[in-house]
């Protein structure tokens, strides 16, 4: 599997996309994607809702479990993935394009986030 | 458990196919090769071929096999005729299950006891501490046996295709010795999925050959691999109960609603067997005064219930608990199989909900199963 290079990575395996006009967009690795198995449920933040990075603000539930979700940076969510919220499962089948899951404006700094370099290197551990 | 997790003979055919594996009763076993639903669907309208190799087999041979496993099982074993099998349990003698079994009579003085992978040790001793007085062996076969199973409409098809066993005389809980793909296997009309299918008791140096002798004859008929995860949807959605979930040493049969294996009218060693008197008790209570009923439970929401979820009423009190979760392909839900207390267990109950991480989704009590195969 390849890591997008113009993304970054979360520890929690969550990418964060470059801001445009402040805005960015966070969705789940292909990685947590395929340890995760099918998605079912996928619940997101509310739009106005405030996120802080490292802190759940959502849950991911798939056949055998169910995980949180974290944002990568502080932010204000201004938009959710409705398709995702209808078919959880193109969390799997698209985890970097379609199944994108909130766009956030973002109001600090992003911390210790990882590229796609990094990323791949931190997960075959 | 602190020992490497045991393989089977079918590791590198799994490794080679991209398989997800897991821990799974000191088994390294795969849970899925591509997507479990993908899987589930396969073995609902075609086939899926799994390995269950985990699984613990005992045999028992000898004049008195059946007096024996008559005593040590609460099922009528001596009356299982030579070529089928039976579903039965093993109990303490407090009426506790030890394990739920499937017990095959290979021949007249000769039975082959497929215990869970989990519990074939508790299973093994417990025989072998039953056994004292009666003229009968017991021996541990867990390394004897390779275990595949195909499972789906099109099981029947992809197996004649490849033996001459005489599969349309074999029933439902029969098995019968046969060669399948030039291997000698005994064939069982057995599963755990709640589809018509087959498992095969092959030598562990066989398992490959038969492997890939049933994907290349199921290919056409979309035969795929299928992991442990997508069995455990399969079974709940049949309503099956899984050892160490619903079936415990603190809960009976009848607790579990599957008192019929329980049979105090047999009559071998004077109608004495393990458990009786307890048993006994248990069944009058759970006539009269039953503690909890299982049952089964439809999601109105998406969010899935999980084992050891508190159910609750409408006021928030505590009537029972989950035992099995997970969302159901077929309904296209998460269902539930769980406990609770008999007042509520009626189907159709209304102000059932599963506490899911501290929000109170409602839930539908249903009868089991969820799903019964058109036959």
């Amino acid at each position: 599997m390849s890591n997008p290079q113009q993304l970054r990575y979360s520890k929690e395996h969550e990418w964060l996309s470059g801001a445009e006009d402040g805005v960015s967009t966070v969705g789940i690795t292909e990685h947590a994607a395929n340890a995760l198995g099918d998605v079912v449920y996928v619940q997101l933040p509310e739009v106005g809702a405030t996120v802080a990075a490292g802190e759940t603000c959502g849950e991911l539930e798939s056949t055998k479990s169910v995980s949180d979700l974290y944002s990568p940076v502080d932010g204000e969510i201004v938009e959710i993935n409705e398709d995702v919220v209808n078919d959880p499962s193109l969390v799997n089948s698209a985890p970097f394009e379609g199944g994108w899951l909130f766009k956030l404006k973002i109001s600090g700094e992003p911390g210790e986030l990882l590229s796609a370099d990094e990323y791949a290197a931190f997960i075959t551990g | 458990m602190t020992d490497a997790p045991r393989r089977t003979a079918l590791d590198a055919t799994h490794r080679a196919l991209g398989a997800t594996m897991t821990d799974f009763a000191g088994w390294d076993m795969p849970l899925r090769y591509s997507s479990e639903r993908d899987e589930h669907v396969a073995v609902r309208t075609r086939a899926g071929l799994f390995d269950l190799s985990h699984m613990g087999e005992i045999t028992v041979t000898g004049p008195q096999a059946a007096d024996l496993l008559d005593y040590a099982l609460v099922g009528n074993i001596g009356g299982v005729k030579t070529g089928r099998a039976r579903y039965t349990m093993i109990c303490e003698a407090e009426g506790g299950i030890l394990d739920d079994l499937i017990v095959y009579r290979l021949a007249d003085q000769e039975y082959m006891v497929v215990a869970n992978a989990s519990n074939a040790q508790v299973v093994l001793d417990a025989l072998t501490a039953r056994a004292g007085g009666f003229d009968a062996a017991i021996r541990d076969d867990r390394d004897a046996y390779a275990l595949l199973a195909v499972q789906g409409p099109e099981s029947p098809g992809i197996l004649k295709a490849l033996t001459d066993a005489d599969l349309d005389g074999l029933k439902y809980y029969a098995g019968l010795p046969g060669t399948v793909a030039g291997v000698d296997a005994l064939i069982a009309r057995t599963g755990y999925t709640g589809e018509d299918g087959f498992e095969l008791f092959v030598r562990p140096a066989d398992a490959v050959a038969l492997w890939e002798a049933l994907t290349e004859a199921g290919k056409d008929v979309g035969l795929i691999p299928c992991g442990l995860s997508c069995r455990d949807t399969l079974r709940l959605e049949a309503g099956m109960p899984l050892y160490g979930h619903e079936l415990t040493t603190a809960t009976t049969p009848f607790d579990a609603g599957l008192g019929r294996v329980v049979k105090f009218e047999k009559t071998t060693n004077g109608g004495d067997f393990v458990g009786r008197a307890a048993l006994a008790a248990a069944a009058e209570r759970a006539e009269t005064d039953p503690p909890r009923k299982l049952v089964g439970l439809i999601a109105q929401g998406r969010r899935v219930p999980r084992a050891g979820f508190p159910v609750v009423a409408a006021d928030g009190t505590v009537i029972g608990e989950v035992t099995s979760g997970a969302p159901s392909p077929t309904l296209g839900k998460p269902i539930a199989i769980a406990y609770v207390d008999a007042a509520y267990a009626t189907p159709g109950t209304e102000g059932v909900c599963v506490d899911i991480r501290g929000s109170h989704e409602p839930y539908e009590v249903t009868a089991l199963p969820f799903y019964k195969r058109q036959k």
